[in-house]
């Protein structure tokens, strides 16, 4: 949901009509039902690091249309129209508490936040930077998955963001991914599940398959009622815990303290 | 736009029975009656081989995507049967089940031992089923993730045959962690210190492909297909029209000859005249050839050279535009 220059809107959970500012000021969580509103990448920047802190890199990264699919440049331009921005995911370096962290966040009014070669080059780069320069690597998705319009080379963003997780990891410095609504399909199936840590927000959609592909496989079984939800993954022990969005800076920052502060040989 | 592979070849299917029918009369006639029946199954057999050339001489992706898919293609285990030497299949992923549509074990190809996994179909409906139609849970890429392993304890060249249509999507595969199934398999590749080779051999569905598929050379038969989505389903999201699979094989650039161009395979490996499922042998002999070249090119390196070659051959995938 965009800031509109009205004073009112409603809540996408209980619908209830709620200030803009003040809604804005909640991190774009309903002061009603908790509903956690989806978030512009830039508000999550400032409320997450450390004030003025986040320096972004790869800005002007943007797509080359490889395998000139239709209507992919139309798509990019309204990606761009509606952010600002040349692609789904930005990256650069920030600090919590004072640590410095390597960043990468989606924002999902870019073409759905998928992953061509642009977001996988990202998430690449902010997982190499994070082992050479020994800091922690912080992920915010908030994605439909890979983006068909790059074919093949959208599968192998896959295939490459999982090996700069296998680089982070042997480097040893901690990966932490914050799973935001949704996220899906070639990116939980990548990077996104190989974090050291997965936090969740509340009811985010989680899953591989599309819900009613799901269905359609499971013969027609009823699917429980949590299905692909933050919970369910919770539930079935995919994730370690579902954040409440005001506490995810402080659990962002008491983890890297943690696992900054061991003896590491 | 024909919507099966049987549909597409039904005329050469008709033909090359007629030719089978002829043979059985031919066998049944006196010595001196049989040139006569010769001389019309030649003809036949003219026809039928100018019909392949012309059929299988322009294929489109559409027409791909219906080979790589057909009936009687060979599968995983029809190549292991062909070219694997005291194979000893191994089960199981130590955790819940033993996936049938992930089979695994150790056995020689191109004069090697090597650990072999694949993804199998099944041929008639009960085996389709019992092979889930070679769409793995997480079981399967588990018990991929434990060979690729003892693999790399052990030293042995890890090959993975890529055929399925996509990862198993039922509740059961989300509730134990299908996703991450997928993204463990391609972390454990990309950790092996030993040679590992990739063949798709049918259908390179997505991330149920690339999951045993992260390897140090990829291959693709001539008429196997690699795509980040099924046609079908690009074809339903994008236009609402899921019969639209042939206009959406031609967007995705999903033949063995388009990944090749984008960089993003090794090898095209040929196929038999005609397609695989006319020769298993000749495709298979062609599939041992193209291990063993790899092979011997990947072992000259040290386990460190290996992982870093590796590394940076993914690294390198991706198309962008900067400053």
């Amino acid at each position: 949901m965009q800031t509109k220059p009205d004073a009112f809107l409603r809540c996408e959970g209980c619908k209830k009509v709620l200030f803009s500012k003040e809604f804005v000021k909640n991190l774009r969580v309903c002061t009603h039902c908790s509903h956690h509103h989806r978030m512009p990448a830039e508000e999550r920047i400032a409320t997450t690091f450390d004030e003025g802190t986040f320096v972004e890199v790869d800005a002007s990264m943007a797509s080359a249309d490889p395998i000139q699919f239709p209507e992919y440049p139309e798509k990019l331009a309204r990606g761009f129209a509606a952010t600002g921005r040349n692609d789904a995911v930005i990256r650069g370096t920030a600090k919590l508490d004072g640590q410095p962290v390597s960043v990468a966040l989606a924002d999902f009014r870019f073409m759905g936040g998928s992953m061509g070669s642009v977001a996988g080059e990202k998430v690449t780069r902010t997982l190499e930077l994070a082992a050479s320069d020994q800091i922690p690597a912080i992920v915010f998705t908030a994605t439909g998955g890979a983006r068909m319009q790059e074919g093949l080379l959208s599968l192998m963003q896959m295939a490459k963001t999982s090996a700069a997780c296998r680089k982070a990891y042997d480097a040893g410095i901690p990966y932490i991914c914050v799973f935001t609504d949704p996220t899906m399909a070639g990116v939980l199936a990548s990077y996104a599940s190989l974090a050291d840590v997965i936090l969740a927000e509340p009811k985010a959609l989680v899953g591989f398959a599309g819900a009613r592909v799901a269905a359609q496989a499971s013969g027609g079984q009823k699917l429980p009622d949590n299905f692909q939800t933050s919970e369910f993954s919770l539930e079935h022990g995919m994730i370690d815990a579902i954040v409440q969005r005001k506490d995810i800076r402080p659990t962002l920052v008491k983890l890297v303290s943690h696992f900054m502060g061991g003896k590491r040989g | 736009m024909a919507k099966s592979w049987a549909e597409w070849e039904k005329p050469l299917i008709e033909l090359e029975r007629g030719i089978e029918e002829l043979r059985e009369q031919q066998k049944r006639l006196p010595q001196e009656k049989q040139s006569g029946v010769e001389e019309q199954i030649q003809q036949f057999e003219r026809t039928r081989d100018n019909y392949i050339r012309v059929k299988y001489g322009r294929l489109g992706p559409w027409e791909r995507v219906l080979v790589s898919r057909a009936d009687n293609r060979p599968y995983t285990m029809d190549y292991i049967r062909t070219l694997v030497t005291d194979w000893v299949e191994l089960k199981g992923d130590r955790r819940y089940a033993d996936d049938k549509a992930i089979v695994g074990g150790v056995g020689k190809i191109a004069d090697r031992s090597c650990v072999i996994v694949g993804h199998q179909k099944g041929r008639d409906l009960k085996e389709r089923k019992f092979r889930n139609f070679g769409m793995a849970k997480p079981d399967g890429y588990r018990k991929a993730i434990r060979l690729f392993d003892m693999a790399d304890r052990f030293g042995l060249p890890v090959i993975s045959f890529v055929d399925t249509p996509a990862a198993d999507p039922n509740v059961e595969s989300e509730e134990r962690g299908i996703s991450e199934a997928i993204a463990a398999g391609m972390f454990k590749m990309f950790s092996l210190g030993v040679p590992t080779v990739a063949i798709v051999i049918g259908e390179g569905g997505s991330g149920g492909a690339i999951g045993i598929g992260a390897a140090s050379r990829v291959l693709m038969l001539e008429n196997s297909i690699y795509s980040v989505i099924p046609p079908e389903g690009c074809a339903a999201i994008l236009w609402r029209d899921p019969t639209a699979g042939d206009k959406a094989a031609a967007a995705l650039k999903l033949t063995a000859q388009n990944a090749l161009e984008l960089g993003l395979i090794d090898e095209i490996v040929p196929e038999e005249f005609g397609g695989a499922h006319r020769g298993l042998r000749e495709t298979a002999d062609n599939i041992e050839g193209a291990i063993g070249r790899h092979l011997s090119e990947l072992e000259r390196a040290s386990r460190d050279e290996i992982r870093a070659t590796r590394y940076e051959k993914y690294r390198n995938m991706g198309v962008q535009l900067e400053g």
